[in-house]
């Protein structure tokens, strides 16, 4: 059967187990990621069934994991790593900045770095510190590689394909409390590119854009504001590098308005970026300054305090307003 | 040895490239053979049985034997109370968890001796850098164990001044706080003081970089430090033999200093050893290496299974080593202790249980406006900004609707 209604978490360990099916070189590396089938059991099974010399139990170590895939990656291997929480990929950070990202260009085109680095990321669970964390600007900042987080459980299986047929190293987030979430996968389609934005929902008033976990509230916040009459359009970016340009501009033209919203800090985030381009492609069709909803210049706050933290309804829906108002 | 067969493997020659599909077939014998033997060397004064070592018949333990020759029955039954006390403070913190009171609990159960044998044989002006497991070592610096509570229930990110009592705030990423012991006990060299820092971490974080450097710093500045690593066995669901294959504690011997392997489930053993190194490092002969082997008899945390990757066999073997059991053996087989004792200890830790159930529920939830506190000592103008707005948002709502 094509079509099946899967969370995000199998969606994600289907797409693995589809990926060591057809491309022996491809290897899962990871602390837990065996037996245990990974803390939130992404991996679920898969040594099982491909043994230990392709889902791989890792050292706790992620500046070994990232570095060995490297040179996994150097030997023609296609190596999908997996970091067990956002917080934890900066040890990993330096092997990823100063190694995975330039390889390609300092070999002057010749070596290809296939590599995924797979992180359950952002918040919303009630986790501890550095469980929560939000940092995909750091990484789309850095030239050689791409950042993508999936929103929903088609993307999830189908995007993790193609970043593993990906000869660029891929940072692939995945907004873990989505993990759960349960939506149509169909195997057999063709997708949508990687780093294509996907229009979630349509409207004419004024577009939302966001990704990962924040496609849900935006969703939910435009169905909330069209009791109000107001049409709200969703994009889903889907990929923050590259980022699509040219879909936000089309539905700029369009809505005329623009809110962007993630988790990470507004400061230099994303948004930031996505709102100085927009601002310049589209002078003259805004009707209102580009906003951004997002996370404060602060760190992430105890599990109590993150329903506050966080982007909600009322927060994107006060930006919706504020918008409008213009 | 398996080290030595996979060293001297030739390197292949391209033309005898393997397929990648063929690789687990051809596994090397290497990537499985355990290294590690099942009862290792370690120094242990106390047995399972609660006897008495006898020194004389035991050459390995004499160096480290007389660093408790005046450890007395009631500083015994002392050791033996903050076992028990810890026991169930952790016990209680799992059943709160259980209870939806915590959001997460990182159980010591079973590495209660490792952890009141070395925090006792401290000074008060040492330092502690632990990890998130060391409720034991905490209760030892005269830390309130509700303090420990705040970040597991989701309050605050630590929950006590670490000045007050030398016990820095709980670490998280793995191996971090290895670096800022060493740090601090460099500053401690620099500025003359003849105390020494004491820095906790698991099996698993030896694998770590941080962990090597901070043994290479502490090694090359000849810093003050004593790495107390408790080998529980497992970093997650992976045994000790996927971070290392070599005996933990002999790997302070590339770097250049001293490592021990000691019953991390006999108190008396921890203090001596743990002494031992202390003084060591207050005499300026630099770092060392304790390797505590225990066992971690409950999950890694409250969200762990370990059912999917540990035998109750293994579980069961370890609790006939259980580290109460064999001080409570002993204390009765000298007389040091009697039932009365006993059930006057249970009547305390069930007052304190009680008192950390109580404190836990009625812990305040944080003002929202803390989310802006601290973030900078100096202030900072984004913040300011923020914070104004966000206030201003949140007045939106009053009198709204
Ligand atoms: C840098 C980093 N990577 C991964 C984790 C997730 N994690 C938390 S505890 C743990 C296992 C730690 O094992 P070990 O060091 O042996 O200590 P134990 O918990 O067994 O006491 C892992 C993988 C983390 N906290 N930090």
């Amino acid at each position: 059967m094509a079509v099946q209604k899967l969370t995000i978490a199998k969606a994600l360990n289907d797409s693995l187990r589809k990926a060591l099916e057809q491309d022996p070189k491809v290897l899962i590396m990871g602390e837990d990621v065996g037996k245990l089938g990974g803390v939130f059991r992404i991996t679920d099974g898969l040594q099982k069934d491909f043994g230990e010399e392709r889902v791989i139990d890792t050292p706790l170590a992620e500046s070994g994991i990232v570095g060995t895939a490297i040179g996994l990656a150097l030997r023609g291997y296609r190596p999908v790593v997996e970091i067990q929480f956002d917080g934890f990929v900066f040890p990993a950070y330096d092997q990823i900045v100063t190694q995975l990202a330039k390889m390609h260009a300092r070999s002057l085109g010749t070596i290809k770095m296939p590599v995924v680095i797979r992180i359950p990321y952002a918040g919303g669970i009630g986790a501890v510190e550095h469980h929560s964390e939000s940092p995909e600007t750091l990484f789309a900042h850095v030239p050689g590689l791409k950042v993508v987080s999936p929103s929903n459980a088609s993307d999830a299986y189908w995007m993790l394909q193609q970043a593993i047929l990906s000869d660029d190293p891929v940072i692939f987030f995945e907004p873990k409390r989505r993990y759960w979430d349960k939506g149509e996968v169909d195997v057999e389609a063709i997708p949508d590119a990687l780093h294509a934005s996907r229009v979630a929902r349509t409207g004419t008033d004024i577009t939302l854009a966001a990704y990962g976990p924040m496609v849900k509230v935006c969703l939910e916040a435009a169905a909330a504001a069209a009791e109000e009459g107001k049409s709200v359009e969703v994009l889903d970016l889907r990929s923050m590098s590259p980022v699509d340009f040219d879909g936000i501009q089309a539905s700029v033209e369009k809505t005329r308005r623009l809110v962007v919203v993630h988790e990470a800090p507004v400061f230099l985030g994303v948004g930031s970026e996505i709102a100085a381009r927009i601002t310049e492609r589209c002078f003259y069709h805004l009707e209102a300054p580009v906003l951004r909803v997002g996370g404060y210049h602060a760190p992430y706050p105890p599990a109590r305090l993150e329903d506050e933290y966080l982007p909600g309804l009322d927060r994107v829906l006060d930006a919706v307003d504020r918008s409008l108002a213009y | 040895m398996t080290v030595e067969s996979t060293a001297a493997r030739k390197p292949r020659r391209s033309g005898t490239k393997r397929p990648a599909g063929a690789a687990s077939a051809a596994k090397p014998a290497a990537a499985t053979a355990k290294t590690h033997d099942a009862e290792p060397q370690l120094v242990q004064l106390l047995t399972p049985e609660g006897v008495r070592v006898d020194v004389a018949e035991n050459p390995d333990v004499a160096e480290f034997a007389p660093f408790v020759a005046d450890i007395t029955t009631d500083d015994l039954r002392g050791l033996y109370r903050d076992m028990v006390m810890t026991r169930r403070f952790d016990g209680e913190a799992t059943a709160l968890q259980r209870q939806g009171e915590l959001g997460l609990w990182a159980s010591l159960l079973g590495q209660e001796a490792a952890q009141i044998g070395s925090g006792r044989a401290l000074r008060d002006d040492d330092y502690v850098f632990p990890t998130y497991r060391e409720h034991g070592v905490a209760w030892c610096r005269g830390v309130d164990p509700t303090n420990l509570l705040g970040m597991f229930r989701g309050v605050n990110h630590g929950g006590w001044d670490p000045t007050t009592n030398n016990f820095h705030l709980y670490t998280i990423v793995i191996g971090s706080q290895t670096l800022h012991a060493t740090g601090y006990a460099m500053g401690v060299a620099k500025d003359g003081a003849d105390s020494a820092v004491i820095a906790y971490f698991g099996d698993g974080a030896s694998s770590q970089g941080d962990v090597a450097e901070a043994f290479t710093f502490s090694a090359v500045y000849n810093s003050p430090v004593v790495f107390f690593c408790q080998n529980n066995q497992w970093a997650i669901s992976e045994p000790t033999e996927r971070q290392m294959r070599v005996p933990l504690y002999q790997r302070a011997q590339g770097f250049g200093f001293p490592g021990v392997r000691v019953d991390g489930n006999d108190v008396l053993a921890c203090l001596a050893v743990t002494r031992w190194a202390l003084e060591r490092a207050r005499r300026g002969e630099g770092p060392t290496l304790v390797e505590a082997f225990t066992y971690r008899m409950g999950a890694h945390t409250t969200s762990d299974d370990p059912t999917k990757y540990r035998r109750d066999e293994e579980t069961a073997a370890w609790e006939a080593k259980d580290p109460i059991l064999r001080l409570k053996a002993h204390l009765l087989a000298t007389g040091a202790a009697d039932e009365a004792y006993f059930a006057e200890l249970e009547v305390e830790s069930e007052a304190m249980g009680k008192r950390v159930r109580e404190v836990v529920r009625s812990m305040p939830d944080p003002d929202t406006m803390a989310i802006f506190e601290n973030v900078y000592a100096d202030g900072h103008a984004l913040v300011d900004e923020e914070r104004a707005q966000f206030a201003a948002y949140l007045a939106s709502f009053e009198g709204g609707e």
